[in-house]
């Protein structure tokens, strides 16, 4: 059974697809709050800066982002005199989280432009400063509104992991390719990828539903 | 030297400079992979509609199941599959076609859900309105349906396009030499990484400013009633 043997390397490459899809995902959505809320604000020197880096990591190919981070960011580095030699897993983590936190920066504004008028003119009846509408009145509205497209940006996230293997970290898809240049049994190999990475995103999609309806649960009450 | 082309490191813009052309011929070559995948995904995702919304479960189920797996899959990988695996089968296409077929599979998945919202989001008004005048399942598809349902699925497919585009340089790593691959060769020779990178992220936006605004255009030209197909 030639996939019991590559078995044990696969499941160590598993372990860092899922870390870095974890670190990746939460920071991401920290990126995509702060960007969101950015874009949002009707502040032009919030919003400006907010805007062109959505559009800078929105309009340019992720693998462009990763190489950017891990090979040109170094030269820059030397150019000023600091050390920007990032590890590949700091690399690949920044990468994503950037990237995919762009696009979820979309996700935050849109939901937060999709609540209802009434909602601020009451919070502004009842003298509500514009923080506190925003974080009593707006996200608490808003959130529930942008977990489905959370979750697909997750899967998404995911997907775009397999990238850091061309950054040569030890993730999933780069000890599939570490068996197959030993091994030559592409089939086995692949078939095995695909379906692991198959298995992670169901996995994945079921956790982001069960966070969607504990997030929306308020409204049900 | 790439493409026959030298290039000039004596300052930081003169480097530029002569790097451009060379970049831009990759840049042709991620535009036609582009263009190739994405005529493949809108081809193989209207099968793949047409197979989801059969009303015979034993095939419309596979037919999810199959799209679910495309979708959730990497490209990277399924690259890698189609790369690798297809030549053990006696498949052996070359590697620009590989890529496209791959971009086209992942992309299928997408095009596929497009058509079924652009088709679903016809209000049952329409087809109220259709039996009335009692015109048949066919005829209310091709003069009813189609046209109002392509106005909501054609800038939605400009969108994936984009996407694609974006995806492009995955293709560098079967070899295929489109643009990032060709600015990671010059920056591997003249471990200069930051200029050529650069101008690829800046080239790169470029393109997708371009794209979104003509698919904006689009958008508005196309009329909200829909088109009419004769």
């Amino acid at each position: 059974m030639p996939f019991l043997d590559y078995l044990p390397a696969l499941l160590q490459g598993a372990r860092v697809t899922v870390e870095l899809t974890l670190y990746s995902t939460v920071l991401g959505a920290l990126v995509a709050f702060g960007l969101g809320i950015g874009r949002h604000s009707r502040r032009a020197w919030l919003n400006v800066p907010c805007a062109v880096i959505v559009e800078i990591f929105r309009g340019t190919s992720l693998l462009v982002q990763l190489f950017w981070i891990y090979f040109a960011l170094p030269v820059l580095g030397e150019l000023v005199g600091l050390n920007l030699r990032l590890e590949p897993m700091v690399a690949g983590t920044l990468a994503l989280a950037l990237n995919i936190g762009a696009y979820g920066a979309e996700v935050v504004r849109g939901a937060l432009q999709a609540v209802p008028t009434e909602q601020l003119e009451a919070a502004k009846a009842l003298d509500f400063s514009g923080r506190q509408t925003l974080w009593r009145i707006s996200l608490p509205q808003a959130l529930p509104e942008m977990m489905p497209s959370f979750g697909n940006l997750a899967i998404q996230n995911l997907k775009d992991t397999a990238l850091v293997s061309l950054i040569s970290l030890g993730d999933l898809a780069f000890r599939a390719e570490q068996i197959r240049n030993f091994t030559q049994d592409s089939t086995t190999v692949y078939t095995m990828l695909l379906l692991m990475y198959f298995g992670m995103a169901l996995v994945l999609s079921a956790l982001m539903s069960l966070l969607g309806r504990r997030v929306g649960a308020w409204r049900n009450a | 030297m790439l493409f026959d082309m030298h290039w000039n490191t004596d300052t930081h813009w003169s480097f530029a400079v002569s790097i451009l052309p060379i970049l831009l011929r990759g840049m042709w070559v991620t535009l036609q992979a582009a263009a190739i995948g994405f005529v493949l995904a809108a081809l193989l995702g209207l099968v793949l509609a047409g197979l989801k919304s059969v009303r015979y479960r034993i095939i419309a189920w596979p037919a999810r199941v199959i799209s679910e797996f495309l979708r959730d899959t990497p490209l990277l990988i399924q690259l890698f599959f189609l790369y690798y695996v297809l030549p053990d089968y006696g498949i052996v296409l070359p590697a620009f076609m590989t890529g496209a077929l791959a971009l086209g599979l992942q992309y299928s998945a997408y095009t596929s859900e497009v058509y079924r919202a652009g088709i679903e989001a016809i209000p049952k008004g329409q087809y109220e309105a259709a039996r009335a005048l009692d015109l048949s399942n066919l005829h209310t598809f091709r003069v009813i349906v189609l046209p109002q349902a392509i106005a909501r699925i054609i800038p939605a497919l400009g969108n994936y396009l984009v996407s694609i585009m974006k995806d492009v340089p995955l293709l560098s790593v079967v070899s295929v030499v489109e643009m990032l691959g060709v600015a990671k060769i010059i920056g591997d020779r003249t471990f200069n990484y930051l200029i050529p990178l650069s101008m690829v992220g800046g080239l790169y936006l470029l393109m997708t400013l371009i794209a979104a605004s003509a698919i904006r255009l689009l958008d508005r030209k196309l009329p909200a009633q829909g088109i009419p197909l004769k």
